[in-house]
């Protein structure tokens, strides 16, 4: 198994506002672009962020090669539950992620 | 006739590059442009009227930006001044501007716009069906509305515009969106609309759409065909792809981006190198809406906190530390009401294991173990004094509390005394609904004032 990070250029997440978080994954190369696309379905990063499937908005940039990931922060940013202010280690779960190797 | 922005940096108290700021200058930007807000630190600062950033950094950086504008005759726009960007804040700042133009003997004009709202008014637009949720969240109430202790309106370019249209040497503005400081001035002047929202976007950060983004400062130069962006660091470069990376940045929609009185939308836009530091940016379109819609924003209180740190260090602590909390905890749902007679639903408790799973909950999936935990133990009431007595409470406990019955009284480390910490009054933020105006200025105020000493520039 492979490192998903290690595969691709980079990963960040961020607040969309307080209500959404967001995850931009720059794979680098269209290989790469071709195997995130197949791993981060809707469904397993839903599964990875303990979210519903139909909560996950998901783009693809094949342009650029980037997979565009957002859905609504498990708790509003900053109330009381909230661990994260700026949801910026949220990528780490991405980064992570154990992949088949090719 | 193209219109240069000269963007110095993604937010004032973050810091830029003072020779990048001499280069942009000297090639006779027709305004400075940055931004003093963002959501991003919290409701703290929205529910309290307060800058995130000190008063000192923020003093020194506008006065060097002053001097760098007014004194070449370039005005120059803050957006949501002091992170929240309330009347309050912008007052704060103007404030500031008061006294950095004393010190540069200067005396300014400063159009000042406002963007805080009244709950009677934001009460008014719910009863008139004037107020709807985003991203399909709840209807307001009033009574979500009454419980907020600020709530702002993001002033859009028309706003922005007047303010710039008073001639003034200096905006100064409440809460806006993140490009209408960039756009307002392109858009006056009739440039490409799409373009001029697109670069506005690219730009907001400063030079975090370059490849040194500290060095912060960029110029966006504006036509009636698209717009072009450079960083104006001399080792910095704007690539196709660091500026369209940053169309994604703090954007849930890649694609698109709603503003007051229409949509961005970037599908059809291309990024061209011109150089290798150069971007051209075309073909973004403008898509008017029907109505004039702008956000609001509002936090408000969500009660009081008290924390205490306690660290463990002993293995057999740190290899149970889940099983210690969580007896810990239990323990505590017993003695608090009862030694107390708080109420229960009154107060909550809670422990954050650092080492364990601090920042991700119960998202973190991996389970080695560190060295040691830092416990923090959280409470929260309706008062301070509430939170701090149950702060109190729990210390002894959170010294010495045993994993088993049997064993010899633990003592684990406090680093503090006293042990608890006040954090104050904490805030949630309560608003994600926008609000229909039948003109743009319908929910703003803008007033022109002189700051400073000596003769008008």
């Amino acid at each position: 198994m492979a490192r998903f990070g290690d595969l691709v250029d980079r990963i960040r997440s961020k607040n969309a506002g307080p209500f959404t978080v967001t995850l931009d994954v720059f794979c680098g190369s269209t290989e790469a672009f071709r195997m995130a696309k197949n791993e981060l379905t809707r469904r397993s990063v839903a599964g990875i962020f303990h979210t519903r499937a139909e909560f996950v908005s998901r783009h693809e940039l094949p342009d650029i090669n980037v997979i565009k990931l957002s859905f609504p922060r498990p708790h509003v940013q900053g109330s009381r539950l909230d661990r994260d202010m700026h949801a910026a280690q949220f990528a780490v779960l991405l980064e992570e992620l154990r992949v088949p190797n090719k | 006739m193209p219109t240069r922005v000269l963007v110095p940096s993604g937010v004032l108290g973050l810091g830029f590059d003072r020779d990048a700021l001499r280069a942009g200058i000297a090639r006779g930007p027709d305004v400075i442009s940055i931004d003093g807000g963002s959501t991003d630190s919290g409701p703290h600062y929205l529910g309290t009227g307060r800058s995130k950033y000190s008063r000192a950094s923020t003093l020194a950086e506008w006065q060097v930006l002053l001097e760098a504008g007014t004194g070449s005759g370039i005005p120059v726009i803050l957006t949501s001044a002091g992170t929240c960007g309330t009347d309050a804040t912008v007052d704060w700042m103007v404030e500031i501007t008061d006294e950095a133009a004393k010190r540069l003997q200067k005396k300014l004009r400063v159009a000042v716009l406002k963007s805080s709202q009244t709950s009677t008014a934001i009460a008014r637009a719910i009863n008139t069906d004037r107020v709807s949720p985003l991203a399909h969240g709840p209807a307001l109430t009033v009574e979500t509305v009454e419980r907020c202790q600020n709530i702002v309106a993001l002033a859009g370019i028309e706003q922005i515009g007047a303010a710039i249209q008073t001639g003034a040497d200096v905006v100064i503005a409440g809460r806006a969106t993140d490009t209408a400081g960039i756009a307002a001035l392109p858009i006056l002047n009739g440039e490409n609309l799409g373009s001029a929202w697109h670069g506005a976007k690219i730009g907001e950060c400063g030079a975090l759409c370059s490849t040194r983004p500290m060095s912060g400062v960029i110029e966006i130069e504006f036509d009636n065909e698209g717009c072009t962006v450079e960083p104006m660091a001399a080792t910095a470069r704007c690539t196709p792809e660091s500026v369209a990376a940053h169309m994604l940045y703090e954007n849930a929609d890649p694609f698109e981006l709603l503003e007051p009185g229409g949509r961005l939308d970037v599908r059809q836009a291309t990024y061209r190198a011109l150089s290798e530091r150069r971007v051209r940016i075309e073909g973004a379109r403008w898509q008017p809406s029907p109505t004039y819609d702008v956000k609001l924003e509002g936090a408000g209180p969500a009660g009081f906190q008290s924390m205490t740190l306690v660290i463990l260090r002993n293995e057999r602590y740190v290899a149970n530390a889940q099983d210690w909390v969580g007896n810990l905890g239990k323990f505590l749902e017993g003695e608090i009401p009862s030694r107390t007679g708080f109420a229960p639903g009154s107060y909550s408790v809670e422990f954050r294991l650092i080492g364990i799973n601090a920042a991700l909950g119960s998202l973190e999936f991996k389970d080695n173990l560190p060295n040691e935990v830092g416990v923090l133990f959280i409470a929260t009431s309706s008062t301070q004094e509430r939170a701090t007595e149950i702060a109190k409470l729990a210390n002894p406990f959170l010294l010495h509390f045993p994993l088993s019955e049997t064993e010899e009284l633990p003592t684990f480390a406090f680093p503090f005394s006293p042990a608890e910490s006040e954090r104050g009054a904490i805030f949630e933020f309560l608003l994600n609904h926008v609000m229909i105006l039948d003109q743009p200025m319908d929910a703003f105020r803008l007033a022109i004032v002189e700051v400073g000493n000596g003769a008008l520039r």
